[in-house]
């Protein structure tokens, strides 16, 4: 049945670039994007749309590409993506880890289709990669940057949703805050949302009221940005570089960096060297990179922040390197010791120094 | 000068032919905003409409999922119309059909990994409990305490979509997914998936379930002196009074069907099309599905009609996204038009519209 439904497919396909002529004439390299908001968020879907658009740059004529906007994550998903493929997409990047099912369910279906599923951890077929950067780096150099701000001692960070990928960036941030500032306390609000700019703003006002004079965001919109303004206080651009907010409050930003990392796998897929792999980039590779300090920041503290950039580039620093001790005063990692990839990836629990709960 | 004249009783004719020019209006406006947005308002609207159906490329793929989009949204809607006729306004579904996907997943889960044939029935059943429960609370809080179940039926949605985030982030996660959110995959796992029937329509068990509804609405509301009661309740709540009918039986009685039906929706979309619970399960079936109502004009087989027309401007408008590059914005406020034009024309069944100066103006 299932090969028949492939026949089909591929007979459908081919109709398709015959009749798809006035569109394509030299039959291009489909590439597709899904992405769970929209491109003009200046978030994280934005960013991912910095990459399709660097795609595009790169190879010109020989790549046509396509997106889906605002997909839900659940029932709609796997529709979307299969549509997509419908369409003449060759190679399909998923940019939320709410596709992963749907990824893999469509990628069973469609062996001649590259996947590349962002944040996720299943690649069920061999035409599945997954890929993901390592935004703890970041969150090390801007925390360090907070814990020397901070006049309050007090800084705020607005959590997404308390999975291992945001409780890793609060501990990265957290400890280099500690380690230039023994008084600096971090104060987490949740969300519960990625983009939602009222929430987010509430957020951050509700950490102002607390004390916060430093706000860091894992949420998506530039609402805390705003807040932060108003306030007087500093903040860190989140996933774009919400330059638009510089030079304060915003002194410097997390961004992602996906251009390189999509037009390396597009060209993979295009000659044939393409694998099914996990990709985890941090700074090195330039995966996530540091916006722009700004002079609000003193001196010696940006040198000292690239200093830190450098060395985690270099793969001279981990952010995670012990002695930690986890939130309940037993210990994490020994002198020297560095985090591995596996208990990162399912990093559940707050380090030492952090107050509050993870929640339930 | 134009005045509105109240017409002794709704137009038939108006009620009848309004849904159809709402439809015509919105591909009118809409062409106009897809020209505007330098798109072929022709083409864009050939996309939106035809293409998921008669496209060589995708419609043998689009048809079957228009069943499985419309699906969830005929079965809510059927349930919401009953209340709705009675005056009675569940806007709460979404909510409901959170609980109950949350309750028919957990029920599921705990008897993980047992295959046992009874678990799905099992899972459709507390999936329909927990919608029922979550409508109680608005059904309850209105006839004891008078409170207005428009807002606490909207409310609860905040609070079902909080502890959505809480089940798919903590107490329903799955085990093996290395502290990653979402419970396991339902739709994989025998025994609690919700599978495709016949290969290649798109017919799981919620499509067939709302089937089911459709007729039994339409049984309900025309052989049935139930039928009457919520008819005459929302027409003359006064006379139905007089009649017998006891206003606190039919308020929990809408809201609790119209509760089990979305929570029963939410149970088969987390079995099948979704396959797990996780933070964003729900996308928007329990608000639309009320677009959906009105749109059939509260009607059994008018909702049937709507749902599937609802449907088609989803899986149109992604075509239209891939093909034509139009934003999915775009799409949205195309879809926001056609409530917009349709609760406008309303007006029509229930007014007539008179021309030159009214003899009572002063």
């Amino acid at each position: 049945m299932k090969s028949i439904t492939k026949l089909l497919a591929s007979a459908a396909l081919a109709t398709a670039t015959l009749a798809g002529a006035a569109t394509a004439q030299d039959d291009p390299f489909q590439v597709g994007f899904i992405y769970v908001g929209s491109v003009g968020d200046l978030g994280w879907t934005y960013e991912h749309d910095q990459g399709r658009l660097a795609v595009e740059e790169h190879f010109g004529d020989a790549v046509e590409t396509v997106y889906l906007e605002n997909v839900p994550e659940g029932a709609d998903a796997e529709r979307a993506i299969t549509q997509m493929i419908l369409g003449g997409a060759d190679m399909v990047f998923t940019t939320s880890f709410g596709y992963m099912d749907p990824t893999n369910a469509v990628a069973a279906q469609f062996p001649d289709v590259y996947f590349e599923h962002a944040t996720g951890y299943r690649r069920d077929t061999p035409n599945v990669s997954t890929y993901s950067a390592r935004f703890y780096e970041g969150r090390a150099v801007i925390g360090h940057i907070a814990g020397h701000m901070t006049e309050s001692n007090i800084i705020g960070y607005i959590g997404s949703y308390p999975i291992p990928e945001v409780i890793r960036g609060i501990n990265s941030a957290f400890l280099h805050a500690r380690e230039v500032n023994p008084d600096v306390e971090m104060r987490v609000v949740w969300a519960y949302t990625w983009f939602d700019p009222a929430a987010e703003a509430d957020a951050a006002q509700a950490l102002i009221d607390a004390g916060a004079d430093v706000i860091m965001q894992h949420t998506d919109s530039t609402a805390p940005q705003t807040v932060a303004q108003e306030a007087g206080i500093i903040s860190f651009g989140q996933a774009s570089d919400m330059y638009q907010f510089a030079p304060a409050p915003r002194v410097a930003s997390i961004i992602d960096n996906w251009a390189p990392y999509y037009i390396a796998r597009v060209e993979a897929a295009m000659n044939g060297t393409w694998e099914s792999m996990d990709t985890w980039d941090g700074i090195g590779p330039g995966m996530v990179e540091i916006g722009e300090m700004t002079d609000a920041i003193p001196e010696e503290v940006r040198a000292s922040a690239t200093e830190m950039m450098e060395a985690i580039a270099a793969g001279e620093y981990h952010p995670f390197t012990g002695p930690i001790n986890r939130q309940d005063g037993t210990a994490w990692l020994a002198e020297g010791e560095v985090a591995d990839d596996g208990t990162l990836a399912g990093m559940d629990f707050y380090v030492e120094g952090l107050t509050g709960e993870i929640p339930n | 000068m134009i005045r509105l004249e109240k017409r002794p009783t709704p137009s038939r004719f108006w009620s009848l032919s309004t849904p159809v020019i709402a439809v015509i209006l919105t591909m009118i406006a809409g062409g106009l905003m897809f020209a505007a947005l330098g798109q072929d308002p022709v083409e864009a609207i050939r996309v939106i409409f035809w293409d998921p159906l008669f496209h060589p490329q995708f419609a043998s793929y689009s048809r079957p999922q228009l069943l499985v989009k419309a699906g969830p949204l005929i079965l809510i809607a059927i349930g919401l119309s009953l209340g709705f006729r009675a005056g009675i306004w569940n806007i709460g579904a979404e909510g409901q059909y959170i609980i109950g996907a949350i309750c028919g997943a957990a029920f599921g889960l705990a008897l993980y990994p047992s295959e046992n044939i009874l678990i799905f029935p099992g899972m459709v059943i507390v999936g329909a409990l927990g919608g029922w429960a979550w409508a109680m609370i608005p059904g309850i809080l209105k006839t004891r305490f008078r409170t207005n179940e428009i807002l606490v039926s909207l409310l609860l949605v905040y609070v079902a979509e909080a502890i959505l985030a809480s089940a798919a982030t903590n107490w329903l996660r799955n085990p093996e997914a290395r502290g990653f959110p979402g419970s396991r995959n339902l739709a994989r796992h025998p025994g609690t998936d919700n599978p495709e029937l016949i290969a290649g329509t798109g017919m799981h068990w919620g499509v067939v379930a709302a089937f089911i509804a459709v007729i039994a609405a339409y049984v309900l509301l025309n052989r049935h002196v139930l039928g009457y009661q919520i008819k005459l309740a929302g027409q003359a709540p006064r006379a139905a009074r007089f009649a017998g009918v006891e206003p606190t039986r039919l308020v929990l009685l809408c809201l609790g069907v119209s509760g089990a039906l979305a929570g029963m929706a939410g149970l088969f979309e987390v079995s099948g099309p979704a396959g797990q619970i996780s933070i964003d399960f729900n996308s928007g079936y329990g608000f639309t599905a009320i677009i959906v109502a009105f749109l059939g004009r509260l009607h059994p087989v008018g909702i049937l009609l709507a749902g599937l027309l609802m449907a088609l401007t989803y899986i149109g408008g992604e075509l239209a996204q891939l093909m034509l590059g139009v934003p999915a914005p775009a799409i949205q406020a195309f879809q926001g038009m056609l409530l917009f034009f349709l609760l406008a024309l309303d007006v029509l069944s229930n007014f007539r519209i008179r021309f030159g100066t009214g003899r009572a103006a002063a």
